[in-house]
């Protein structure tokens, strides 16, 4: 087997804040210790809901900035030992595009030179030439140099704009690319043609891409792998059609539940009938504070004292496939294996948070899930 | 969820008791140096009490802008006409002062950005203690009584504590809660939701719509839910509205509509939701082209130019918004098949999904 495109260890991402009153300054942890590797021409998607430290994680990877520990080796070469223009030079071969086409691309500045000035950068000093290669880049995201090429952002519609911030990436002639919620502002009907174009230039230019989202539904028709993050930690990795089928920790599995499906829901009225035990707002806790051990444990349904005592590592087991690693003590296990129904032993349970009712239907909701999405 | 609503005592089966929505013909205009946009065009919708319609389209189908002209939100430079009666008002042609007397009351709205839609220099609890009492006489004590109620109502945790924060220490789905607090603080008889979980997590997303629908069946308000997700309004919507270009291209009970989609439109939008059962790496079933240009709309069906199944005649004439089958209104020249009332209903949105998919790849 070849190398991995990109290999992440432990890597670890801290900000300091400020308290209340501006004292009393805490350190949020928004990437706790988070591996990963990326192989040429496959898309890994990491998803997680808002402050799971998702996008953290791009930006440290990206070295912007770098992070506090851990390592980064991307072709080969660890990001973190580079500085200046050697770092610039291999960051070429990663570019981000966000999530608010708007915002991400300089309102002042016409369509063509937004894509130019990846140009500019790599040393293509060629007018024509990189008019030619701008040209090249608009078409290939589905615009026209001649209709696009003299707009400025506000005239575009977000589909488009997201086209010309793909445009922009690609003229870096990247090997990966980091999808930030690229595509979760957009209008379905867009969304599935800019979904369709991302795709199609992986094929086309054998591209890799790491996927930034906080919708399962929404990376399932371009992940190979799935990660799942939660406060700065990845719960569960694995092959997409593994983590979709047999969701094995307890997090992926409200994230698929949170899904709105169209015809389940129609045909049993679930999802209003769910309403009447979902009255707890499940906040995450403060980042700053994370829970002790599993840092899911206040939300989890499964939690049990074990989980507040010591954190759950990465390994597979439990009947998951290979390369299907979950972080969790009690984690799923596939409906036919007998289910580990913790004993509810009143003493022993976790304190959740204040009100929680015990949420014993969850694990039956899990199981309509993963049988839903085969 | 369409328990009978406290306000409404006898006719607890009746099937659609009395509107508090009743929109009629409503219609938006704007006139940019000399252009005319039809941003809504003859939009009939209405809003039973105690029941949830959502308005499902794309950017720019006039979706928010019919929901502002109810309001009276729009810029002044915005031309509506038509008719919209809350509870036996019309609405349409009020002054402001006339208007600030139903909001809040009648109407109160909640918008897609919680975080705009509140001032981050003020406290929350006092933000919404004056919203309470622009409306209603009552002194600063009760009304931070009322405020921290309405927090208890929307299960903010903390609610003493939380009345003194200001809205950066929230979370995205607590500042939407706190926008919940204060449309219900004077209970209105209908709540506009305008993207009102858009800009939050999936999950968050679930917790706010189960709340919506929970406080509805507990207060008996109506919900107009404004959105551009379709697997949103299947979950949570009594009925639906689908919008195109400024106009209403079907409309039908969510169960009917969603089992027996006839409008191609509706359709397209179906098939390109995201789905946990799709397939890795194949094409999502996509239909190009952009919506029309509304100051220059075409003289058949606004469709038409990227409807797989489009003819001749709907690029000549337009179809109107006609009832087909009870309760069903679509406007199409040539619908997708009704599957038979009896068939299941999931085969139906599968196939149509799957017309869809196949349809848009011989237009590529």
């Amino acid at each position: 087997m070849t190398d991995p495109l990109l290999r992440v260890r432990d890597l670890v991402q801290e900000f300091t804040v400020r308290g209340q009153g501006g004292v009393r300054g805490g350190v949020l942890q928004a990437v706790a210790g988070v591996g990963l590797d990326i192989w040429p021409g496959e898309t890994l998607s990491v998803v997680g809901e808002t402050g799971s430290g998702k996008s953290t994680l791009a930006r440290s990877i990206m070295q912007a900035p770098p992070p506090k520990s851990g390592e980064v080796v991307f072709q080969g070469v660890t990001l973190g030992t580079l500085r200046g223009a050697a770092l610039r030079d291999a960051r070429r071969s990663i570019q981000i595009i966000f999530q608010d086409p708007y915002t991400s691309l300089d309102p002042l500045w016409p369509v063509a030179r937004i894509v130019a000035e990846p140009l500019i950068a790599a040393g293509v000093r060629d007018r024509g030439e990189r008019r030619r290669r701008v040209g090249q880049l608009l078409e290939q995201v589905g615009l026209d140099l001649g209709l696009h090429g003299r707009r400025r952002a506000r005239e575009l519609s977000g589909g488009q704009c997201q086209r010309v911030a793909i445009a922009r990436a690609l003229a870096a002639s990247p090997a990966l690319i980091i999808a930030d919620e690229a595509v979760s502002s957009l209008d379905v009907l867009v969304q599935a043609q800019v979904l369709n174009l991302l795709e199609g230039l992986r094929t086309s230019l054998g591209l890799s891409y790491l996927f930034i989202a906080h919708d399962l539904a929404l990376v399932k028709q371009v992940s190979d792998r799935v990660a799942v993050m939660y406060l700065g930690r990845l719960c569960e990795v694995g092959p997409a059609d593994e983590v979709y089928a047999h969701p094995r920790h307890p997090y992926t599995v409200e994230l698929l539940d949170a899904v709105p499906r169209i015809e389940q829901d129609q045909r049993s009225g679930a999802a209003r009938d769910r309403s009447a035990d979902a009255d707890v707002p499940a906040e995450a806790p403060s980042p700053v504070h994370p829970p002790s051990g599993c840092r899911f444990r206040t939300r989890c349904p499964r939690a049990q004292l074990k989980c507040a005592e010591e954190t759950p590592l990465l390994a597979p087991g439990h009947g998951a496939g290979s390369g299907h690693l979950v972080a969790c003590h009690f984690p799923i296990v596939a409906e036919s294996g007998p289910k580990p129904e913790p004993s509810p032993a009143p003493g022993q349970r976790v304190p959740a948070k204040p009100g929680q009712p015990g949420k014993s239907g969850r694990p039956v909701t899990s199981t309509t899930a993963s049988g839903s999405s085969k | 969820m369409t328990a009978p609503t406290p306000a409404l005592p006898a006719p607890a089966m009746a099937p659609a008791p009395t509107s508090v929505l009743e929109v009629r013909d409503l219609s938006v205009r704007y006139r940019p140096r000399g252009r005319v946009v039809h941003a809504v065009d003859s939009l009939s919708y209405s809003v039973p009490a105690g029941r949830t319609v959502a308005i499902i389209g794309e950017s720019g189908s006039g979706k928010t802008a019919s929901s502002r002209a109810i309001m009276g939100l729009l810029p002044r430079s915005a031309q509506v006409s038509g008719s919209a009666v809350l509870n036996g008002t019309e609405l349409i042609g009020l002054g402001p002062k006339e208007l600030r007397r139903h909001r809040g009351h009648d109407v109160a709205m909640i918008f897609q950005d919680p975080a705009r839609s509140l001032n981050p220099t003020m406290r929350v609890g006092p933000q919404i203690a004056e919203a309470i009492r622009a409306h209603r006489p009552v002194g600063r004590a009760a009304a931070r009584e009322r405020v921290i109620e309405l927090f208890r109502l929307v299960r903010l945790s903390a609610p003493e504590q939380r009345y003194s924060e200001y809205p950066h220490q929230f979370s995205g789905g607590m500042r939407q809660r706190v926008m919940i607090a204060m449309a219900l603080s004077c209970s209105p008889r209908l709540l506009i939701a305008d993207e009102a979980t858009t800009a939050l997590d999936v999950t968050t997303q679930a917790q706010i719509m189960r709340l919506l629908t929970g406080l509805q069946a507990q207060l008996g308000m109506a919900i107009l839910m404004i959105s551009h997700d379709l697997g949103l309004a299947a979950s949570f919507a009594d009925d639906v509205v689908v919008m195109y270009a400024g106009r209403a291209v079907e409309r039908a009970p969510a169960r009917e509509l969603f089992g027996n989609v006839r409008m191609p439109y509706t359709s397209a939008l179906l098939g390109a939701v995201p789905r946990l059962d799709r397939a890795a790496h194949t094409p999502l079933p996509v239909v190009g082209g952009r919506p029309p240009d509304l100051s220059a709309p075409p003289a058949g069906c606004p469709f038409a130019a990227r409807c797989p199944r489009a003819a001749e005649r709907c690029e000549r004439e337009r179809p109107e918004l006609a009832e087909d089958e009870p309760g069903h209104a679509y406007a199409c020249w040539y619908p997708l098949a009704g599957s038979a009332q009896a068939a299941s209903e999931q085969p139906a949105s599968a196939a149509a999904a799957a017309a869809s998919a196949s349809a848009s790849e011989e237009e590529r």
